[in-house]
């Protein structure tokens, strides 16, 4: 009970730290989309054949004809209340279109994750158990190597091996063939909404239209998680406690895992929200590439026809979850490290 | 400096790189890869935006050594044009970042007070968007130019700056060596410049080697989404995105070349900043 309780109030004084910084993420974003090239209001009004009255007429409508600060006080009481405005492209409120779409984008990370952690930790600690074997010098190319490779050409290249050279692959366009059936949206997650119909078939079909995108993104952060697993495992492994419990005759399973990697994992936790931060980024990248229906190919489109309420609420979102991020992996570190303190 | 001094600093690097293969050949590549920057156009087979449709789409060959993209227009060319560009934007977009975060970092540390809180703050907001979706934002935002994608890449590595320089000069403003300067009559700018900075360069030149290779996939990223560099413009990242279009058929040298011309423009910076970083502390080796 004391450890929960202090884990609430943790995380209660934590989330309150990073309101400043989200206020400034609302005034930032408020301030680079007034700054937009091009007049909003003249976009609406469609056509060159506007006059200017009805120009007028829409930037009025738009309270572009307010003071600054008027229009940002405007903007955050919109965005107290969710409205994140109207897309021109869509016809549809910004916050609902963001919301169909963040389930493919949050699938797609999450997914992305996951395989990276379970490819880098052991990679990790099988380097750090034999210092400069062949292991750890295979470990530590393919590290340097992954940092270096973008993800939108290993994305490419991806499909051009599994499905033009192998033909595993399934056409790498989207999230679902063209032609399957969608199962009812409830989550709106596509590997449980299938698994809640009942449809095998679809999720293994769902399943491989999402391995690649998903490896794609996975292979650019499994080098920085694998190189801190490694690093930490080593300072870990030659500690004190590490030593005892070989001399007691603890099995090299238990001692690794057990004692070494627990130990290790607390700065692969921090630098999970650092690694995250790059996916939301790369994600960007990885939905242009595999015509990813998420939350990023929807902001891109919009930019593309200079629709600029999708992007300012693509930027909010992503800055949004962000510092959530931040605040999980605040609350995992404490709860992994009850010695963590509030700084 | 002497030239003695100057030669014996020279025969040292020397003796360290000998000891540093790696970190010696990746400078060996950075070297390569000005030369290529500033040369390369003279160089080139044939002329990089020249269309010559009937060739469209030919793979490597003697003639072609990276094959033809859709226009028949030679890759190998466009590659090594290219070079000029994606360097230039990442060496001006660090140095951007890294000379304003210097200053504004250092000031930071030196003076402290209101300012440092109120520039911390603001380092703060712009660590809290994820890095790449900002610095997309910001192009949107100020205009499709290749200088705003420098503009862009330079903001979003600001914040590393200010704070390693406010750091290193934080630490170091009241030791005796700092007092003893300034008890001689040296005023706060020549502390600063003459006594603080020298001592954060070595550890800067590190991060700067480092963020150069982040800078050029960062803009590769953001010409690859269409924001930035505009076509026919030799560029990888964009040589990238036309080549994606005909992947999926097989043409795989449009992308390759450009992508190994990426990944291996970024691992020379790598390499040569964790060489740097070995060279110049010892106990950061991982």
């Amino acid at each position: 009970m004391g450890t929960i309780g202090a884990t609430l109030i943790r995380t209660g004084r934590r989330f309150l730290s990073s309101l400043p910084a989200l206020f400034g993420v609302l005034v930032f974003t408020f301030l680079l989309m007034r700054v937009l090239p091009g007049d909003p209001a003249v976009f609406f009004a469609s056509g060159p054949s506007a006059g200017n009255e009805e120009i007028e007429v829409v930037r009025r409508q738009l309270g572009l004809d307010r003071s600054l600060p008027e229009q940002l006080g405007i903007y955050l009481y919109d965005v107290g209340r969710g409205n994140l405005g109207r897309s021109m492209m869509t016809g549809q409120p910004v916050a609902k279109d963001l919301r169909q779409r963040l389930p493919a984008s949050l699938e797609l990370t999450l997914t992305a994750l996951v395989i990276a952690l379970i490819a880098a930790v052991p990679l990790g600690v099988l380097a750090a158990l034999r210092p400069n074997s062949l292991i750890d010098h295979g470990v530590r190319l393919f590290c340097s190597l992954g940092v270096c490779v973008p993800t939108f050409v290993s994305g490419l290249l991806l499909i051009y091996v599994f499905y033009y050279l192998l033909g595993l692959a399934p056409d790498p366009t989207g999230r679902i063939d063209v032609f399957a059936s969608v199962p009812p949206a409830r989550t709106g997650f596509l590997m449980v909404d299938f698994l809640l119909a009942g449809d095998v078939e679809g999720w293994w079909a769902a399943a491989r239209q999402l391995m690649l995108p998903a490896f794609t993104m996975a292979l650019f952060v499994i080098a920085p998680l694998a190189r801190i697993t490694r690093a930490s495992m080593l300072v870990s492994l030659g500690s004190d406690f590490v030593r005892t419990a070989r001399s007691i005759g603890l099995s090299r399973w238990q001692i690794v895992v057990t004692y070494a990697l627990r130990n290790a994992i607390l700065p692969v936790i921090t630098i999970a929200g650092i690694v995250f931060s790059t996916m939301l980024g790369a994600n960007v990248l990885v939905e242009k590439v595999f015509s990813w229906p998420g939350v990023a190919s929807y902001a891109l489109d919009a930019l593309l026809v200079s629709d600029y309420a999708p992007v300012q609420g693509f930027v909010l979102l992503m800055a949004s979850i962000f510092v959530a991020v931040n605040l999980l992996v605040d609350v995992l570190y404490g709860i992994a490290d009850p010695r963590a303190t509030v700084v | 400096m002497s030239l003695t001094a100057t030669w014996s600093g020279l025969r040292h690097t020397v003796w360290v790189l000998r000891g540093n293969l790696v970190t010696a050949i990746a400078a060996a590549a950075a070297i390569l890869l000005a030369l290529v920057a500033i040369f390369g156009p003279m160089l080139v087979p044939y002329d990089p935006v020249a269309s010559d449709v009937p060739r469209a789409l030919q793979p490597p060959s003697a003639l072609h050594w990276a094959g033809t993209d859709q226009l028949g227009r030679d890759v190998f060319s466009r590659l090594i044009v290219a070079t000029r560009l994606d360097l230039a934007i990442a060496v001006t977009a660090v140095s951007v970042s890294f000379v304003i975060g210097t200053v504004i970092g250092s000031l930071c540390g030196y003076v402290g007070g209101k300012l440092d809180r109120a520039v911390g703050r603001f380092v703060d907001v712009l660590m809290a968007f994820p890095l790449f979706v900002l610095a997309m934002a910001m192009v949107a935002a100020l205009g499709n130019r290749v200088e705003n994608i420098v503009i862009a890449t330079a903001i979003i590595n600001l914040p590393f700056y200010i704070r390693f320089a406010r750091a290193e000069v934080n630490i170091r403003r009241n030791l005796g060596w700092v007092e003893a300067a300034r008890a001689c009559g040296d005023g706060h700018v020549s502390v600063v410049l003459r006594f603080l900075l020298p001592n954060v360069l070595p550890a800067m030149a590190v991060q700067m080697s480092l963020n150069l290779g982040w800078a050029i996939l960062n803009a590769a990223g953001l010409s690859f989404i269409g924001l930035g560099v505009k076509p026919p413009t030799p560029e990888w990242g964009i040589m990238v995105a036309e080549g994606a279009r005909f992947i999926s058929t097989g043409r795989w040298w449009l992308v390759s070349f450009p992508g190994l011309a990426l990944m291996l423009a970024v691992l020379c910076f790598n390499l040569l900043g964790d060489g740097l970083r070995d060279i110049l502390d010892p106990r950061m080796r991982t």
